[in-house]
């Protein structure tokens, strides 16, 4: 049963959640995870894939490598994606992309789903998170598919 | 260990590099010979402009400056304090003084061909000279204010300049090399650019890639940052005009 269905069964409608001042999905952290997912419903690991490997959209890879033969330019800066999977579950995955800040205040990983809080942002990206809400339901849907061959 | 990452520390001044140091060897031999540099159109047309009488004064480059010999040395101290006019400015911008106030002749635009030659052909008199760290009084407000903004994050991806060329210099952000950011080779020519750049179009760059706010053209935020960037860099020889990829 995806999020919207337990919404619906449990008779909460996704809309009468506070509404928050800066227009994104509200969301809830428990300890170091997001349980719920952000547009009320599980993401497509197709779609992240893309993401994923999009310079322009995910820009995961300038700082990441990964198991994507494909991708030619890789960074490195950060772990390799590939068993991401293996060593958290999606709800951790969740808050990682969400604000990796809350894991570590210094982190270099830009907060996707973030738009309050930040300084000098270009016109053209003001109010805008990295990520829409489906977007990063995709790219967690992804991650949990990069399991670790090795175990 | 990837957590508790460090916070930007200025890198040690025995390992402050020249981002020619990790180039590839055609990328620097490129740089290296006059004949392959292709920079070397703009200084030749730079000291075309240099010789030139221009404005109503009627008087070129040359014939204040005495030839170019008394460049020399010179781009490895700008930006510097100009006292007089209580700000501080930059070679481009000191340039452009020359040109409306001595001259009397208009502005060159920034970015044009003709203000990158001019610039280009007074920069190379600097070529193999070291960058001393400036000490003029008024200069150190703006070298502050430069390293402030290095330090801080800014745009949509919440990144610091000193996050990249600090903290991750040396490795890989896509496939590009990230260089230490030094200012030691402007204006240069660039692959990418397939053209001659300033040091503000390069600034400007990496702020697009942080989606940050580009400040207007002729900011002072720019030559603060510029004037950081020399005093971090001072130790480090001029290369310009330089060939990066
Ligand atoms: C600007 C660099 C940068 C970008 C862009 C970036 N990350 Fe990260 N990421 C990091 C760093 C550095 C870490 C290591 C932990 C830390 O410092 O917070 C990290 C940690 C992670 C982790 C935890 C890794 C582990 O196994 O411990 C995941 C998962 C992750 N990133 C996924 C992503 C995804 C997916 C994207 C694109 C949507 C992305 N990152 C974009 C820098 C980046
Ligand atoms: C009428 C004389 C005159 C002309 C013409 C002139 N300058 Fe100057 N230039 C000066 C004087 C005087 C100074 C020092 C005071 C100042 O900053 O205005 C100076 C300073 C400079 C400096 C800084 C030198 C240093 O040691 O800090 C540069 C660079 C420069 N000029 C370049 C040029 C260029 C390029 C041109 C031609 C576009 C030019 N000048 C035309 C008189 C002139
Ligand atoms: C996400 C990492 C990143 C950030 C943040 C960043 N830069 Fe850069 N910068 C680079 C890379 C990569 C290059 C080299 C360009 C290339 O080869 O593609 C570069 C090049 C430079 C250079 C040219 C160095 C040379 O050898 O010619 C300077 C100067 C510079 N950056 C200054 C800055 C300043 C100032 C800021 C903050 C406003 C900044 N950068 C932010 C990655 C970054």
């Amino acid at each position: 049963m995806n999020f919207a269905a337990i919404c619906v069964t449990l008779g909460l409608a996704v809309a009468a959640w506070p509404a928050r001042a800066d227009g994104l999905a509200p969301y809830e952290i428990v300890g170091d995870a997001i349980p719920a997912p952000l547009a009320g419903a599980l993401g497509d690991a197709a779609r992240g894939r893309a993401i994923v490997l999009d310079r322009q959209t995910g820009l995961c890879l300038l700082c990441h490598s990964g198991p994507f033969p494909e991708a030619r330019f890789q960074g490195g800066l950060a772990p390799d994606l590939g068993g991401t999977g293996s060593r958290w579950s999606e709800s951790q995955l969740r808050l990682r992309i969400v604000d990796a800040r809350r894991l570590n205040p210094d982190t270099i990983m830009p907060p996707y789903y973030v738009v309050d809080g930040l300084t000098g942002v270009a016109k053209s990206y003001v109010g805008k998170p990295i990520l829409g809400a489906a977007e990063i339901e995709d790219v967690v849907a992804f991650l949990a598919t990069l399991k670790d061959k090795s175990k | 260990m990837w957590i508790g990452g460090a916070l930007a520390d200025e890198i040690p001044r025995d390992q402050r590099r020249s981002g020619y140091e990790t180039m590839r060897p055609e990328t620097r031999a490129m740089q290296d010979s006059d004949a392959d540099n292709p920079a070397t159109l703009w200084v030749l047309d730079g000291e075309a402009l240099w010789n030139k009488r221009e404005g109503a004064a009627g008087k070129s480059c040359a014939d204040c400056h005495a030839g170019a010999a008394p460049m020399k040395a010179v781009a490895a101290r700008f930006p510097r304090f100009d006292a007089a006019r209580a700000t501080p400015v930059d070679l481009e911008q000191q340039i452009n003084i020359c040109r409306r106030d001595r001259q009397n002749a208009p502005p060159l635009a920034a970015e044009s061909h003709d203000l990158l030659a001019l610039e280009a052909f007074v920069a190379k008199q600097s070529r193999g000279d070291t960058i001393e760290p400036n000490r003029e009084p008024g200069a150190k407000e703006s070298i502050e204010a430069g390293r402030k903004l290095f330090n801080e994050r800014r745009g949509q991806l919440n990144l610091s300049c000193a996050q990249c060329h600090d903290d991750n210099w040396g490795k890989s952000l896509g496939g590009a090399n990230i260089p230490q950011g030094h200012p030691n080779g402007y204006p240069l020519y660039r692959l990418e650019w397939q053209s001659l750049g300033s040091m503000g179009r390069r600034l400007r760059n990496c702020l697009s890639g942080m989606r940050a706010e580009l400040w207007p053209r002729d900011a002072r935020e720019y030559v603060d940052i510029e004037m950081y960037l020399m005093s971090r860099a001072a130790g480090l020889k001029m290369e310009s005009p330089a060939v990066r990829p």
